[in-house]
């Protein structure tokens, strides 16, 4: 809690620009009409932003609305694959949101009218709002494989990129694989959701094998030519996994070298490129990518199939009063990842209250983390901070960077694997707490 | 008290020269909101790994920084993360944490009997310098209890193996409190994560 909080606000939303700093100590109407704001999904992005809009300004009137009243956190689900988590450690509800203030509604948003600045349930519940913040993640462009669809996903094939049912899924075809079976992974192109996550769920698939089903072996066919964080990666798949001789239980097939997976053969059990057909005892498509349904259906995308933002204020440029954060958005150099959502939230959060009270948006900062585990005692991360440059989003140089691999300094990856989980634990509170 | 209202329109003056620049200028909020995803909202840490922000005092968050941006210090990330931002920047961040309440982190196991231990040695080598169990940001000694278990296990792992520097009176005091009972560190750690005073 704060000692100070009525100046930190008073101090973050007047901020803005030079000419707005003599407002930051005069005293402004607090008024109830004109604050509503409509927060659709309520996952890494739209959670964070909901609560810090209340934490900076109480008289603002938040409902978030989220189709499910159980959140799964796609990050740290590979370690449930592996076993070394359990699904409920990755769960979280939304008391902590309810608590802060937010109006909190469990049902599914249909429609987002621009026009007039309403949004829609499929309870048939409508919710007007002054601006309206949209959060809805990725949905899958299920087209680009043939013979894959989400009926083969939620019985058969699973993509556990949406963290839930379809982690423990996978999770339990790799745990029944039958000695020395082969798990095939589809890795897809960019952009996508979480960079180095295909990499480390490969990471977390060989070490539970390494115990369980040593003879077991990894495909991994890539629709890229290198990935997030390659170095390490495969420096640490030949630490602990034979990467690289002939023993290894990892192969990795690049996409020029036959790792684009055009089609599906779920009774074969066989993925083909345009090569190669590959057979798998178990298959993991994480499939192309886009915004989630959503913000197609509000008219959110462009041709790329994800929302063109404002940096400085994740205002849409398609539509006024709606701005977009988290994987939806098109937020590049800041990848799709959870800490760049939460960082995302929060400049979208503070650029709505200040426009809320008729000031102008404040000079944003961002950062972004990910923290991978690669084996036991084997973390590393990935770092970087950004600032907001003549309109645009940009790093900061000098800033930022990888996990030093010269040497493997078993000091810092021990570290780094315990700072990763310290980070899961703050972040989900930072969000849900 | 003059003193310091002279440095803070100081302050102000160049804040709106850089403003009329156009130069992006991050309120406090603003820049340490990004450090939460991290070390807790507001800095409170609820991990058994990353260290509490909330409270340190302004100077030695400063500190901190400084030695991190500039390789002083043996860290796995604080050095990528601290590179990012200018020296009125950390004190822009050093004034949002010193203003937060400390947090103690109770969430974390401990040993009774052992924290009852690192209690004597913490009165006797430690106190002076570590107030009210190292909970006073004013000491400019950063928090020790309530903090990050794993965090204060390598804190006083690199301050003994040098990979951090110390206080010439602070490494006296370890090295005659681990001449009095090897186990001192692992003792004085559970104490600190009992919270307890
Ligand atoms: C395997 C894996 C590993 C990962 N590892 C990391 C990592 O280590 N570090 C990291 O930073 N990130 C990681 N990520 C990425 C991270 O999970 C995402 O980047 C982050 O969740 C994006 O946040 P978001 O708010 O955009 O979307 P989400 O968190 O997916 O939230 C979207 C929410 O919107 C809801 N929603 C969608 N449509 C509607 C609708 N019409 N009505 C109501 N509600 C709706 C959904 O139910 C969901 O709750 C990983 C992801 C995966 C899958
Ligand atoms: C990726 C996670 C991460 C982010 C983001 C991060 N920190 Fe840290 N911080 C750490 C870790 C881990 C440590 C322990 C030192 C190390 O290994 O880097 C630490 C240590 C510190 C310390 C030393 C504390 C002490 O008691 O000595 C300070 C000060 C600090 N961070 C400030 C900040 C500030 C300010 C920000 C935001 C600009 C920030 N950190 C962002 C992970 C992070
Ligand atoms: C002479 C004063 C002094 C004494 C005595 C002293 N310390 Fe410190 N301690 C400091 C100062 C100053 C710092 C901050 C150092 C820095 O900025 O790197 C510090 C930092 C620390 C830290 C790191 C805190 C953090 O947040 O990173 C730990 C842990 C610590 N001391 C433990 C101890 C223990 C245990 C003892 C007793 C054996 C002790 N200190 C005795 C002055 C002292």
């Amino acid at each position: 809690m704060s000692k100070q909080n009525r100046r930190s606000f008073l101090k973050t939303v007047g901020l803005g620009t030079a000419a707005a700093t003599a407002a930051t100590y005069a005293p402004f109407a607090i008024g109830g009409s004109g604050k509503r704001v409509v927060v659709v999904g309520g996952g890494m992005g739209g959670a964070v932003a909901a609560k810090y809009i209340r934490m900076m300004d109480k008289s603002i009137d938040v409902t978030l609305i989220e189709a499910n009243k159980d959140y799964f956190t796609g990050f740290t689900s590979n370690l449930v694959i592996s076993g070394q988590r359990s699904l409920d450690s990755i769960k979280f509800g939304y008391d902590g949101l309810r608590g802060h203030g937010v109006n909190v509604v469990i049902d599914k948003v249909t429609d987002i009218d621009a026009n007039a600045k309403s949004v829609k349930t499929a309870s048939g519940q409508s919710f007007a709002y002054d601006r309206c913040i949209v959060a809805p993640g990725i949905d899958f462009r299920y087209d680009k494989i043939d013979g894959f669809n989400e009926g083969v996903a939620n019985s058969k094939i699973t993509h556990a990129w949406k963290a839930g049912s379809q982690t423990t899924m996978l999770r339990d075809q790799v745990h029944s694989m039958k000695k020395g079976g082969t798990v095939v992974i589809s890795a897809p192109p960019n952009p996508f959701r979480c960079p180095p996550g295909p990499y480390e769920r490969t990471s977390q698939i060989a070490s539970y094998l390494k115990q369980h089903n040593p003879t077991a072996k990894i495909l991994v066919l890539d629709d890229k030519e290198k990935f997030s964080k390659f170095g390490l990666f495969t420096g640490g798949w030949k630490k602990h996994y034979g990467y690289g001789t002939d023993n290894s239980m990892i192969e990795w097939v690049k996409g020029s070298a036959g790792g684009k997976i055009e089609s599906l053969d779920v009774g074969g059990m066989t993925v083909s490129g345009d090569v190669d057909d590959y057979k798998g005892d178990v298959i993991n498509i994480i499939p192309a990518q886009k915004a989630g349904h959503i913000a197609h259906v509000a008219g959110l995308t462009n041709a790329s199939g994800w929302c063109p933002i404002e940096g400085k204020t994740f205002e849409s440029t398609i539509h006024k009063n709606i701005h977009v954060v988290g994987d939806a958005a098109i937020q590049s150099p800041l990848p799709k990842s959870g800490y760049a959502a939460n960082s995302e939230g929060k400049v979208c959060a503070a650029a709505v209250v200040a426009l809320l009270n008729g000031q102008s948006a404040p000079d944003p900062s961002y950062v972004n983390t990910c923290y991978s585990v690669i084996a036991p005692g084997d973390g590393i991360s990935v770092a970087m901070v950004y600032a907001y440059k003549d309109g645009k989003i940009v790093k900061i140089k000098g800033s930022g960077g990888l996990t030093p691999s010269k040497t493997f300094n078993v000091k810092l990856r021990e570290r780094e694997e315990h700072y990763g989980y310290s980070w899961f634990d703050n972040i989900t509170n930072d969000t849900f707490g | 008290m003059i003193r310091k209202t002279i440095i803070k329109s100081t302050l102000l003056v160049a804040g709106f020269a850089l403003g009329m620049q156009a130069q992006a200028a991050p309120s406090a909020e603003m820049l340490s909101y990004t450090c939460a995803g991290c070390h807790g909202t507001n800095g409170a840490s609820t991990g058994d790994a990353i260290p509490s922000l909330a409270g340190l005092s302004s100077t030695y968050l400063v500190d901190a920084m400084k030695a991190y941006k500039a390789d002083e210090r043996d860290p796995t990330i604080m050095n990528r993360i601290a590179k990012g931002y200018s020296d009125e920047q950390f004190e822009l961040m050093g004034g949002f944490f010193a203003d937060q309440e400390v947090h103690k982190n109770r969430d974390q196991s401990f040993d009774a009997a052992k924290a009852a231990a690192g209690k004597k040695l913490h009165k006797k080598y430690c106190d002076k310098c570590h107030t009210e169990a190292g909970t006073v940001g004013d000491d400019d000694a950063g928090q020790l209890s309530g903090n990050a278990k794993l965090f204060l296990q390598y804190s006083l792992a690199d301050f003994h193996d040098g990979s951090r520097s110390q206080e010439k009176k602070m490494k006296k005091k370890m090295k005659k409190m681990l001449k009095r009972d090897k186990d001192a560190f692992d003792l004085i750690v559970n104490y600190y994560v009992s919270g307890k005073k």
